[in-house]
């Protein structure tokens, strides 16, 4: 009875080396859109004491001055490169879930008893480097909780195989005694200072604590969390052919906004990008949430955040329903007199494209039914931003600020690498 | 008469009612009577890919390997997961930089030109040669 954790090694620098393979033992960092802040790193650029989301400005210098290596991040590449490696997991087994670009739970229940899952875990890593060029590291374990301590375990002691199975009690013991208790799957900052403050520090403290005192004192979750430290398994593969329950689309603003004029058109931008990423699902929706906050880190000025969700009644994915209703949740959340910093867009309450539901009453606002247009639009927006809705900002939609993105090696045919 | 309150009916709780329509179209009239013959067009991934995971197209520069039928600017397509052999056209990394030759295993193991101007590329002491792919078909556009 076991899962495994595949996770790629600094997946997105991983990328940007395999069709440059002059990049090899450089320090690499990746930025996030708009060039802002750091949001992966090579072991080389780790080691240099970059950190994971430090603003780029600080550390530009440095980096440069050491030869590194920066890259804009080039979503593209990163997602090809990602469905290549998950396709080739399921090659292994049957169950897989794809928890992340970057990580993989495949359930190895389905394996033969007497298969020697280490030389699995050995198997699958140096094929999916040779085939892709990406470097995984492998974690067996009984769960997925001790799956992700394995994980750990392999960057703390720097395994050099990459893959590590805890197989016996004894393992899981020593992995969980060296593990501090913020590493482990669920834990977040504010319950880990809650638990530092009982006395529990390593992972191996919360095991030890009785599940149901746990549920009494914190949560239902991190009781769960707990049985699974003691080895017992709470949570499964999920089937990952079930598609996506909820899509956000939000980002910072570059420069505070406090106006509504200015606000609507960015919301507009949320919401038209999330209408495309339902279509492109096959979903409807019948649930559109806007939201809205203030700068936490702008200590001296007024804070607000609100959220409304608006139902639709009928499930839809034309962009125009989604713009009515994001229209409809910003009116009420928006105060005046504050500097906004952020806002976003969630989707939720999915539904099959081809399955209509609908009501046995008319729907006062009946949604747009013409599928097509939005397919024709897609299709023009397909390679870059051509059609535009009235209410979105084409300014604000232009070109993101970022000048250091790779090409795209794997998906355009005019940016393919290059060989003599 | 006492009345209890028990809660307000919002369009929010109001049970959804799920009614399947018909997924396909039902189309009258004669049907064509060369449907049952089709059949989909040619497709070039289907020939040229076996293992589309672990294939990727690069552009050849020069004219290093026209004695192969590779010309300047030909897309290769590029199977890491084949092992090459004695003889195998391969991409390969030498001194951070990618190459298409032909590997030769013997007499002594290097990357040879099929073009008589350009000369063997021998793996010296130190040097690190990898081998990223065989290729498995050259498209030269006329």
């Amino acid at each position: 009875m076991a899962f495994a954790l595949v996770d790629c090694e600094s997946f997105y620098a991983s990328c940007e080396r395999i069709f440059r393979p002059d990049l090899k033992n450089v320090p690499i960092v990746v930025l996030s859109n708009n060039d802002g802040c750091v949001i992966a790193r090579s072991t080389e650029a780790k080691r240099m004491g970059i950190a994971m989301g430090v603003p780029w400005f600080k550390v530009r210098e440095l980096f440069l001055k050491k030869n590194g290596q920066v890259f804009s991040s080039n979503f593209t590449f990163y997602g090809d490169i990602s469905a290549r490696v998950m396709n080739i997991l399921e090659g292994f087994v049957p169950k897989v879930e794809i928890y992340s670009i970057d990580e993989a739970f495949l359930d190895l229940d389905s394996l033969k008893q007497n298969y020697n899952l280490y030389d699995f875990g050995c198997h699958i890593r140096s094929l999916i480097r040779q085939w892709t060029g990406i470097p995984v590291r492998i974690g067996i374990a009984p769960n997925k909780t001790l799956s992700k301590i394995a994980i750990n375990e392999i960057k703390r002691r720097n395994i050099p195989t990459s893959v590590l199975h805890l197989l016996n009690k004894n393992q899981i013991r020593y992995a969980l005694r060296h593990t501090p208790v913020n590493k482990v799957w669920g834990v977040g900052r504010k319950l880990n200072d809650h638990l530092n403050a009982a006395g529990i520090n390593t992972a191996l403290d919360l095991a030890e604590i009785s599940p149901q005192n746990i549920r009494k004192k914190f949560s239902v979750v991190l009781e769960r969390t707990v049985r699974e430290l003691r080895g017992e398994r709470c949570l499964n593969i999920e089937d990952s052919i079930s598609s996506k329950k909820q899509i956000v689309v939000s980002r910072s603003f570059g420069e505070r906004v406090s106006s509504l004029k200015a606000l609507k058109p960015i919301v507009s931008n949320f919401a038209v990008r999330a209408a495309e990423k339902l279509r492109n699902e096959k979903q409807k929706c019948s649930q559109v949430s806007v939201f809205v906050r203030t700068s936490p880190f702008n200590k001296n000025k007024p804070q607000h955040s609100d959220i409304k969700t608006i139902k639709l009644f009928t499930p839809t994915n034309d962009t125009r329903d989604i713009l009515m209703a994001a229209k409809k949740g910003l009116l009420p959340i928006f105060r005046l007199g504050y500097d906004y910093a952020k806002a976003g867009i969630i989707l939720n309450n999915f539904s099959n494209e081809l399955i209509m539901q609908r009501s046995l009453f008319k729907d006062p606002n009946e949604p747009k039914e013409n599928t097509k247009f939005m397919r024709y639009i897609d299709q023009m927006n397909t390679y870059e931003n051509q059609i535009y809705f009235a209410s979105q900002n084409i300014k604000r939609w232009s070109p993101m600020k970022q000048n250091m993105t790779s090409p795209k090696y794997t998906t355009n045919w005019y940016e393919l690498p290059k060989v003599n | 008469m006492k009345v209890n309150y028990i809660g307000k009916i919002s369009e929010e709780n109001l049970p959804a009612i799920f009614v399947p329509y018909f997924l396909e179209a039902v189309h009258a009239g004669f049907p064509s009577p060369a449907s049952d013959y089709i059949e989909s067009p040619i497709d070039l991934n289907k020939h040229l890919i076996k293992n589309g995971a672990a294939t990727f197209l690069v552009r050849a520069q020069g004219q290093s390997m026209i004695g192969s039928g590779i010309t300047n600017q030909a897309v290769l397509i590029v199977d890491r997961s084949i092992k090459p052999s004695h003889n195998s056209i391969v991409v390969a990394t030498i001194d951070g930089e990618f190459v298409c030759k032909r590997l030769k295993l013997k007499p002594r193991m290097c990357l040879m030109p099929d073009n008589p101007d350009y000369p063997p590329i021998f793996i010296n002491h130190g040097q690190e040669l990898e081998i990223v792919g065989t290729v498995t078909a050259a498209i030269n556009k006329f």
